[in-house]
């Protein structure tokens, strides 16, 4: 493959078609008026602001999620698939989750055998979708912004979360 | 406009082969620079200036009887003369060499504006201004209780200059409005700006980062107070600025910094001030950069300004004639007069997203805020795409990122 075909290929990995889909259709997207935690994440490169709604339950289990805001395809499509992914969540399982998905977003130039790895359980699998960025140092941030709101939400912080 | 359409590609000039950077290829495509606007890329004449500075002429400056020492000082104040012609300065005295254009701003702010404004006064700027041309006089507005005041501009992204003249009262200490927008290219009538605040007996400050790299600058003819710009953005390095300032307020300001190089006589009663410019250059400066701006200069001067700016009026329309035939492309910025930038959205692709498209084309531009968050929500927008040219770019790299936006928006689609 030369060089500028595995660019393009990179390219491509980057903005799969999941990830349109998400960032032209965000799932839950809009203000959640019954929310019991919320965060706000601030990416301080480019300005972007998400805010990310969670209501849960009393047994701790995450009842309702949402997110509103504008970024980019890769940030707005991140915020998207985890309002998917934590919903039915427990608390914990929900930041366990956010340990796993910044762990396996910032290994970059690893192979698949040996990134952290995701329960393949639908609709996690989708999270994989994001692996595009790990070769592109510089959006890192986008697709991590919305999880570090969660981790903030969750933890009750009461300062906007950023990426740095 | 006529001329880009009549000759679609054939807007170059030799000087790019003086930039090595730019002979170099970026994710597998010859580099397209697009991003002066954030920084200028450094001719190798730059570039040798500063080595041969460190391989050989390396000391502290005006303190060493030895060999070095004196040839690091006739180097440092050499540049100090090339900069002063460049400008136009008056006088040597009057040029202070700073870390760029923030400290330039914040040097007047902090020692021309805070000892004698006070609450009923007012600092005027304009909607246009950079973030460095904002914060730091809401500083000292919040340190005395003065007034910030923002003069409008309209939705061509130009001053509403009946507006601004209206919003030069008494109580205005000081304007401080840049010379060219860094977001929108927006060239100010600066010098008509100056003589109605002058009129008013109203000091101006001109952040001019944006307007020493593309036309000629001459201080005593703009008749400003102040003129302050950053040695990087006009192909010289990094950490290097000027403050241009009449030197009857340099002899009224007390020191911006105390320390080495700014005194005269320092004992633990008083200490005596040294003369200007060196009562404003706290501690040692930036020899080398300072060193490599003043070979800039030579750069430029070789060239001219004039020429230059003459080639990229023409490059500039080019590439403005160019976006506006992409479809889904909306300009932001959009003046009768401007300089070197375009800044513009494609369909609903986020800047960021074209950002990282177009850079694995090897096409480089800057996307986001571009530090002037104001001019931002004048648009009501997040941020832009912005492509910036300099006199080293081409009709061929304009083709370039039109070519790459093409191609984002068949990713996108």
């Amino acid at each position: 493959m030369t060089k500028q075909a595995a660019n393009n290929a990179e390219l491509y990995d980057l903005y799969r078609e999941l990830i349109l889909d998400h960032a032209r259709n965000p799932r839950h997207f809009g203000r959640l008026d019954n929310a019991t935690h919320k965060a706000e994440g601030i990416n301080p490169l480019c300005g972007d602001k998400l805010k990310m709604y969670f209501n849960i339950d009393n047994h701790g289990r995450i009842e309702g999620t949402s997110f509103e805001g504008s970024g980019c395809a890769i940030s707005m499509a991140s915020a998207s698939l985890l309002t998917d992914a934590v919903l039915g969540m427990s608390v914990d399982d929900a930041d366990a989750l956010f340990d796993t998905v910044s762990a396996r977003l910032t290994q970059s130039g690893i192979d698949e055998g040996s990134a952290v790895d995701i329960d393949v359980d639908v609709p996690l699998a989708k999270l994989k979708a994001l692996d595009g960025v790990r070769e592109f140092p510089s959006r890192v941030k986008c697709a991590t912004l919305a999880w570090h709101a969660l981790h903030s939400a969750l933890s009750h912080q009461p300062t906007p979360a950023t990426t740095e | 406009m006529s001329q880009a359409q009549l000759k679609p590609s054939s807007i170059s000039a030799e000087w790019r082969k003086d930039f090595p950077i730019l002979s170099q290829s970026v994710n597998g495509h010859p580099l397209v620079y697009l991003d002066s606007a954030a920084s200028g890329q450094q001719p190798a004449a730059v570039i040798d200036a500063v080595a041969h500075y460190h391989r050989e002429d390396h000391a502290n400056v005006h303190r060493g009887v030895h060999t070095l020492s004196q040839r690091a000082t006739d180097a440092f104040e050499g540049a100090r003369d090339k900069i002063r012609d460049f400008i136009n300065a008056a006088s040597r005295t009057e040029v202070v060499m700073t870390s760029g254009t923030t400290e330039s701003i914040n040097l007047v702010a902090q020692s021309f504006c805070r000892p004698r404004i006070g609450p009923g006064d007012k600092v005027l700027i304009t909607h246009l201004e950079h973030h460095a041309n904002i914060v730091p006089w809401q500083l000292v507005c919040e340190q005395t209780g003065a007034e910030l005041v923002v003069a409008p501009m309209d939705d061509q992204g130009q001053l509403e200059l009946e507006k601004l003249w209206a919003l030069l009262t008494d109580d205005v200490f000081i304007l401080a409005i840049g010379h060219v927008s860094n977001a929108l290219g927006t060239v100010n009538p600066i010098k008509g700006i100056i003589a109605e605040a002058r009129e008013r007996d109203i000091p101006v400050l001109v952040d001019g980062a944006q307007g020493v790299p593309h036309m000629a600058i001459d201080v005593q003819d703009l008749d400003c107070d102040f003129y302050a710009f950053s040695g990087h953005k006009m192909f010289g390095p990094t950490g290097t600025g000027v403050l241009y300032a009449r030197e009857a307020h340099l002899e009224s300001m007390p020191p911006y910094q105390g320390g080495g190089d700014m005194i005269l006589e320092v004992s633990f009663e008083s200490t005596v001030y040294n003369e200007l410019p060196y009562k404003f250059e706290a501690g040692t400066p930036n020899i080398g950069g300072v060193i490599g701006l003043g070979a800039a200069v030579d750069y430029l001067q070789s060239i001219g300004m004039q020429r230059i700016a003459d080639y990229e009026r023409d490059l500039h329309d080019y590439m403005v004639a160019a976006l506006e035939s992409v479809d889904g492309i909306r300009l932001i910025g959009t003046a009768a007069s401007k300089a070197s930038v375009q800044s513009f959205l494609l369909d609903d692709i986020h800047s960021h997203d074209l950002g990282t498209i177009l850079d694995h084309q090897g096409v480089a531009i800057r996307t986001g805020h571009h530090c002037a968050m104001p001019v931002m929500s004048r648009f009501g927008i997040s941020g832009t795409a912005r492509a910036s040219i300099a006199f080293y770019n081409n009709s061929d790299d304009v083709d370039r990122l039109i070519a790459a936006l093409l191609k984002a928006r068949q990713l996108f689609t």
